[in-house]
């Protein structure tokens, strides 16, 4: 039969290790005693133990300073101090120096029964506590950012630069380039990571409603608000709180929200009573605030606030060494949900996807790619499954260099990417095709690559 | 009780009553004891209130001191003697005791006095506390068949460090430490 715990008792009294003993084995403990400190470290070294139960008076070493060497031996291990002469000065040493409790002898059997439950089951919560953490960290990883580009490496620099301070972080760019994704990855990134991060899309809420949301609401502070509600800076306590697209916010609100970030703290809407809070914002933009300052609608002392580091996320056009990777990263994420097993994305369906300009970002390569393998038959998604939804950019220029590289592909793709049949097919020797290819930036997605 | 027929780690209980005790008290003991372990219990000729053991400090008696008294009967290995008495029990530790056994061993020791309604200002109630004793007698013989104490609260293994717990649990053991009495005794050795 499993104990319930490992106990160690050190007094100097026989009698009472005695009793102990046999009392604490009765309640199903397993049960050391040792006679003195020097007794009990001994043992400490050779067995792990829940808690031990320390009498404060001792020849030598006394019970104070043993609970301070045994917290350099294993600090998980809880201490109980027992006294025979109860006194507050005594008990409030014993607690300062981080023990559990303090029991006077003789004890009310159920006293100290709770008392050394209660121990155990604190521990036990605490290690499965931080099991269960370490378990969570393991298995639910943010959601990667792709990209090897130099603009991407400088933005995973910042993030890990960034990300352990609790410094406000401003994030920048276009919509659709993953400034969402750059916010959960600074929280993964913080000692923060545990506790909640609460996004808050700002453009999608009403003055009132985003006012409620961030700061919380009284029971009866407006019509139908039926119950109290805390808002995201009290439900983000110890964690982060994402304002996306800051710039969409009134200005009534942007002070409010100066406020909170000056002051931490927040007055639920129809209360009159400040609540301390302890967050770390991360905002993002697709505006250009500096001129929203100009024109009057951004408050200048927010956009300092908010502006304390800067992450300027790239557009997907002034990026597309990484299309390749986002393509495979995207088609691998939906073979998986679609069940489809697509493979192979064709050179001639690559340079279209190179050629086009992306205005919507990474969220529409993402959105097309989804719309493409929908349509592809397996194992290869081609460019006719993106050329039914996905127009090309308008008024691209078509220049010779343009049409020879579509054909060069065109016929790669006919003959199945064997560059020796297409070099016959073309006319050209197989070298010209070869460093044609690698003029074009040409390369093969396979199986292997995908 | 099933304690009785699974190897049958006892055969006979001997009730020693220290000090006076009602002989309805010891009786209904005695049949309570012979129901659950299915032994015959016979009650010993009263033994005066263990003076010896009498701490003046504390006004209370010693339970080891009454326990070591006991061993000196030199109990057969198959027996279990077991102490009756209304005297206040404490071990150095504690502030009070139902009663002390060894575990594991042939002696045991269980005081009523903690037991009465009278104790906590309440009017008496003989038939509750005759249920409390033998609850605590079962409890303090089941520590000398090397039971330790029970999660479930209502096998008569449960702790209880006050008469509300006594009150919740029965007289019998649960399954868990019904299987385990005859493996964990260590009366299989026969003197």
């Amino acid at each position: 039969m499993a104990t319930k715990g490992n106990l160690l008792v050190v007094d100097d009294e026989l009698i009472v290790r005695d009793s102990l003993d046999k009392w604490f084995r009765e309640e199903g403990y397993d049960v050391t005693v040792a006679e003195s400190a020097q007794d009990a470290l001994t043992k400490m070294a050779a067995k792990r133990f829940d808690l031990a139960l320390v009498d404060i008076k001792m020849p030598g070493t006394d019970g104070v300073e043993l609970q301070r060497r045994m917290r350099e031996i294993d600090p998980e291990m809880l201490v109980i101090i027992m006294t025979g002469y109860a006194s507050v000065d005594t008990a409030v040493a014993a607690l300062k120096n981080g023990a559990y409790d303090y029991v006077s002898k003789p004890f009310d059997p159920d006293d100290i029964a709770h008392s050394v439950h209660n121990a155990i089951s604190h521990k036990r919560a605490e290690q499965e506590n931080v099991r269960l953490r370490e378990t969570v960290a393991s298995v639910v990883r943010p959601q990667e950012i792709v990209g090897q580009s130099a603009a991407m490496v400088r933005v995973f620099e910042a993030i890990q630069t960034v990300g352990p301070t609790d410094a406000t972080v401003l994030i920048t760019g276009e919509s659709g380039t993953g400034k969402e994704l750059c916010a959960r990855a600074i929280h993964a990134a913080s000692p923060r990571h545990y506790n909640p991060l609460v996004v808050i899309h700002c453009g999608a809420l009403a003055e009132t409603l985003l006012e409620s949301e961030l700061f919380g609401h009284e029971k009866g502070a407006f019509t139908g608000a039926q119950y109290r509600k805390k808002g995201s800076f009290e439900v983000a306590e110890g964690g982060s709180v994402f304002l996306d697209e800051v710039g969409d916010i009134s200005l009534k609100t942007q002070t409010d929200l100066l406020r909170v970030l000056q002051e931490r703290e927040i007055t639920r809407v129809g209360s009159t009573h400040p609540i301390q809070v302890d967050f770390r914002c991360i905002a993002a933009t697709n505006k250009k605030l500096d001129q929203l300052i100009e024109e009057g609608r951004f408050r200048p002392d927010l956009f300092y606030r908010l502006n304390v580091f800067q992450i300027q996320l790239p557009a997907l056009r002034d990026r597309k060494g990484d299309i390749p990777i986002l393509v495979e990263h995207f088609v691998r994420k939906f073979s998986a949900s679609m069940n489809k097993r697509i493979n192979r994305v064709s050179p001639t369906a690559m340079a279209l996807l190179d050629r086009y300009q992306w205005p919507g970002n990474v969220r529409e390569l993402e959105n097309a790619v989804e719309r493409a393998m929908v349509v592809a038959q397996e194992p290869e998604i081609r460019e006719g499954d993106f050329a039914l939804r996905l127009p090309l950019a308008e008024n691209q220029p078509r220049t010779l260099e343009d049409i020879e590289r579509a054909h060069i592909l065109a016929v790669l793709e006919d003959c199945k990417g064997n560059q020796t049949l297409a070099a016959e097919v073309l006319d050209i020797d197989r070298v010209t095709l070869h460093n044609k290819l690698k003029k074009y930036g040409w390369k093969r997605v396979t199986a292997d690559a995908l | 009780m099933e304690a009785g027929h699974c190897g049958r780690p006892v055969n006979l209980v001997q009730l020693l009553p220290f000090g006076p005790a009602a002989a309805e008290t010891l009786s209904e003991l005695r049949a309570g004891l012979e129901r659950e372990f299915a032994v015959p219990c016979e009650i010993l000729p009263p033994e005066p209130e263990p003076a010896f053991a009498f701490n003046l400090t504390r006004q209370q008696y010693s339970s080891t001191e009454i326990l070591a008294a006991m061993l000196k009967r030199n109990t057969p290995a198959k027996w279990r003697l077991l102490g009756v008495t209304p005297v206040d029990l404490y071990i150095p530790i504690l502030t009070f005791v139902f009663g002390e056994a060894q575990l594991p061993g042939t002696c045991a020791v269980v005081s009523s006095h903690r037991l009465s309604q009278e104790f906590y200002g309440l009017p008496a109630d003989p038939r509750l506390q005759h249920e409390r004793l033998l609850k605590e007698a079962v409890h303090e013989l089941g520590h000398t068949l090397n039971l330790s104490h029970c999660e479930d609260y209502q096998c008569a293994m449960a702790p209880s460090h006050g008469v509300e717990w006594i009150d919740l649990k029965t007289s019998s053991f649960c399954g868990t430490c019904r299987t385990l009495v005859p493996t964990r005794s260590i009366l299989n050795a026969s003197r």
